[in-house]
């Protein structure tokens, strides 16, 4: 016996190339927080273990490479088990090491037991409870394995404090590091198909070829891919437009002549209308989600269906594709380019030119619009995010909240550049911008990391701002304070007669700037137009602290356009503004 | 006449919570599961798992796609039971006093099925057929009085070809 578990759970992470954990150490994972001592390995202390989870999800967002978070058993492995469903929501790759209490004591209510398993079994790609020490090494290969291919997703790994605990002759073991191939034939019920089916994509691209009025749907499996060169290559070549949903943003840069923007129930006009309009939908790495699809009976009604993802599951699960392929997303756009030139060149396809002006019309006639704020009167928060937008580098990352914010951050933001974007799309976590950014901030130094948040999400995480002060990680967060849990007092508003039930907050308490300022920050409050350039110059230029800036924003103003629920995309309200401007 | 039910034949690694996972899937869709059989193949590393659905509560493609991510999880084949051969085993006791005990004995031999034992007043039956015929069983032998009954739950394999 030439090593322990606890030692061996710590060279396994080395040896899987793991930079950095986020966690908090607790009873039971307390024999793996000795090794760490000696590691490489940097080890991010949070204030709550939902914090690590989602630092460990915004840097996987930022760099492409698996988060990982490690917690104690019981209220540890509880606390994480949002950010799991978080990430398997939005197919980010992670893995989540638990603590679990010693094996002879599992399923006796032991201190700080409860089925870990049991719990995430939901909201893991896979999950294992480890029993044997020499078992530690393939446990730790097949998470990372699981969690990076195929449809990427989180994967936990409970580990009982015996087998990691040296006083306990459980954790003694031989080394051994299991191959590639001993992951892979360790797991004869996993293996992703990569390669899309040959007839398919020739089906596919005959489908390209022939159409009049396509759009290319990119969804977040672009970016998981790594497709987006390839995905613009496809635009390129065919002049296709480009929708890039909520969690697509950057996939495709909103700079080019033909990217149309976010589609959906906050998409824009002329992106939900062309995937409306549209008689072939190219859907790469997106899932049709009701967020996107709107009422489904009335979705895209007279489009054909491409559907190109890694996941079979997706193909056929809400809308029945013409032509379903399995495979990853840019071997597989790179095989439809092919088969595209194999058809001959430009006069081999549909001149598509009447519907490109078609599109080009409504962009002009329905650009995003908002009205700018009258002197004295709160700030708009589209103003707010015009600034910060023009203000900032280029490439930098933007987290963000769930609600208000989140939209007009996906609206008004300029995303040239691929993982620039780290949001919660799926599960729509509040709380998930500040410790998201600052896992972003940590997975890619280099980059300025703005958060923009809302002021009832900053109030469910916003303790992780300590972590980042006292671990140096310069996050810059933008609070958006309109003082109202914004999103649901829009539906209050819209939906429920303006009766407003239990959403307000206040803008005074707390007192973010001095919340901010105790928990090491550098804050500002910033409340008429002509401060917010200069407060964003300011933040922009502070690179050793973080910074929170509270923007205090008009509560009145809504999300346009807007799909409202049940309806279907072409009842999309493009909001007071453009109402009635001959449609 | 189109089944009434799905048989699905589940190849999955022989190891713990297998068979939770795999529950986990039709539970989390509100489908009843109608029966389940599970048990270790030639090769003790698999398992497989006989799960009986209800056609018309459970539209099969999305579950069928859903148990094929779960890891563990090897092969899954749809059983049209019109192309397959389903077996499974009933163990009953039933009341048998003197003047019936013929009858009984009678029955169960008209069925192929065995006595497995024997009591004062009761006798214990087991028969292994298709499951129409163990419904059938348990029909005939109801107005005699039973006492206890389990069913294993379906098991299945295509019908070999022939041409
Ligand atoms: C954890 C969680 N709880 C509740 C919700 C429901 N919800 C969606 S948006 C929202 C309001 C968010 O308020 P705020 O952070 O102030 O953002 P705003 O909409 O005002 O920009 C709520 C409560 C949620 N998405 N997540
Ligand atoms: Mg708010």
């Amino acid at each position: 016996m030439n090593t322990n578990g606890g030692q061996a759970l710590i060279k396994s992470l080395e040896l899987e190339g793991v930079e950095v954990i986020f966690g908090l150490p607790g009873g039971a994972i307390l024999p793996v927080y000795d090794p760490i001592l000696d590691s490489p390995i940097r080890h991010v202390l949070v204030r709550h273990e939902q914090g690590a989870g989602h630092m460990a999800e915004g840097f996987a967002h930022a760099t492409g490479r698996p988060g990982v978070a490690m917690v104690t058993s019981g209220p540890g492995a509880t606390n994480i088990v949002t950010p799991l469903a978080d990430a398997y929501m939005d197919s980010i790759p992670m893995v989540v090491i638990t603590g679990q209490v010693p094996l002879p004591s599992i399923g006796t209510d032991a201190f700080q037991e409860c089925d870990t398993v049991g719990i995430t079994r939901g909201v893991t790609k896979h999950n294992e409870l480890v029993t044997r020490a020499e078992d530690i090494p393939m446990a730790i290969r097949q998470a990372f394995h699981i969690a990076t291919t195929g449809r990427p997703g989180p994967v936990l790994v409970d580990i009982p404090k015996d087998i990691v605990d040296p006083m306990n002759p459980a954790s003694a073991m031989n080394w051994h590091w299991p191959t590639d191939a001993d992951v892979s034939s360790s797991m004869p019920g996993y293996k992703p198909t990569t390669k899309g089916h040959p007839k398919k994509i020739k089906e596919a691209a005959v489908l390209i070829a022939t159409a009049r009025q396509p759009v290319i749907y990119a969804g977040g499996g672009i970016l998981k891919a790594r497709a987006a060169e390839a995905l613009r290559e496809l635009a390129e070549l065919t002049g296709i437009p480009v929708v890039t949903t909520l969690m697509a943003r950057g996939a495709f840069p909103d700079d080019h002549e033909l990217c149309l923007g976010m589609p959906g129930m906050h998409g824009n006009y002329t992106a939900v209308t062309a995937m409306q309009q549209a008689d072939l939908l190219i859907a790469l790495g997106s899932r049709f989600d009701d967020r996107v699809t709107g009422k489904l009976d009335g979705f895209a009604p007279g489009a054909k269906i491409i559907h190109v993802d890694i996941d079979p599951a997706e193909l056929g699960k809400v809308r029945r594709p013409d032509v379903p392929i399995v495979g990853d997303c840019r071997l597989v756009i790179e095989e439809i380019i092919k088969a595209l030139n194999a058809l001959g060149g430009q006069q081999s396809r549909m001149d598509i030119t009447p519907w490109r002006q078609q599109v080009s019309g409504w962009q002009e006639q329905y650009p995003l619009v908002y009205e700018q704020s009258q002197d004295g009167d709160l700030l708009k928060p589209q103003y707010v995010l015009e600034q910060l937008r023009d203000r900032s580098p280029a490439d930098t990352i933007v987290a963000s909240g769930v609600g208000q914010h989140q939209m007009w951050t996906s609206q008004y933001w300029k995303f040239n550049y691929p993982y620039t974007w780290v949001n919660s799309g799926g599960l729509g976590t509040m709380g998930f911008s500040v410790p998201a950014a600052i896992g972003a901030k940590v997975g890619r130094p280099d980059r300025t990391v703005w958060a923009v948040d809302g002021d009832g999400c900053f109030q469910m995480t916003a303790q992780e701002l300590v972590t980042a002060a006292t671990e140096r990680i310069p996050v810059k967060i933008a609070i958006l304070n309109n003082a109202y849990l914004g999103m649901v007092r829009q539906w209050q508003e819209m939906f429920y007669e303006e009766r407003y039930s239990e959403v307000y907050l206040s803008p005074d308490l707390p007192d973010y700037v001095k919340w901010a300022e105790a928990m090491g920050c550098i804050a500002l409050r910033v409340e008429s137009p002509d401060e917010v350039g200069p407060a964003i110059d300011k933040a922009n230029e502070i690179n050793d602290r973080p910074v929170v800036l509270e923007f205090r924003t008009d509560a009145s103003e809504k999300v346009f356009p807007m799909v409202s629920p049940g309806t279907t995309n072409d009842q999309i309200d493009v909001g007071p503004l453009q109402n009635g401007l001959g449609r | 006449m189109p089944p009434k039910y799905h048989v699905l034949s589940v190849l999955v690694e022989n190891r713990a919570g297998v068979l939770a996972r795999v529950s986990a899937l039709f539970a989390r869709r509100g489908y009843n599961i109608y029966s389940l059989a599970v048990a270790p193949t030639d090769d003790e590393r698999f398992s497989r798992i006989t799960v009986v659905v209800d056609v018309e509560q459970a539209p099969l493609e999305q579950v069928v796609k859903q148990l094929n991510k779960l890891i563990h999880v090897i092969k899954i084949s749809e059983l049209d039971p019109r192309d397959s051969v389903e077996r499974e085993l009933m163990l009953v006791t039933v009341k048998a006093p003197a003047e019936v005990r013929g009858q009984i004995i009678e029955l169960i031999g008209v069925f192929d099925g065995r006595i497995i034992d024997v009591g004062h007043d009761e006798l214990a039956l087991s028969l292994d057929e298709h499951p129409e015929r163990l419904d059938d069983l348990e029909d005939l032998l109801r107005p005699f009085g039973i006492i206890d009954l389990q069913r294993t739950g379906r098991v299945a394999l295509p019908k070999l070809e022939r041409s």
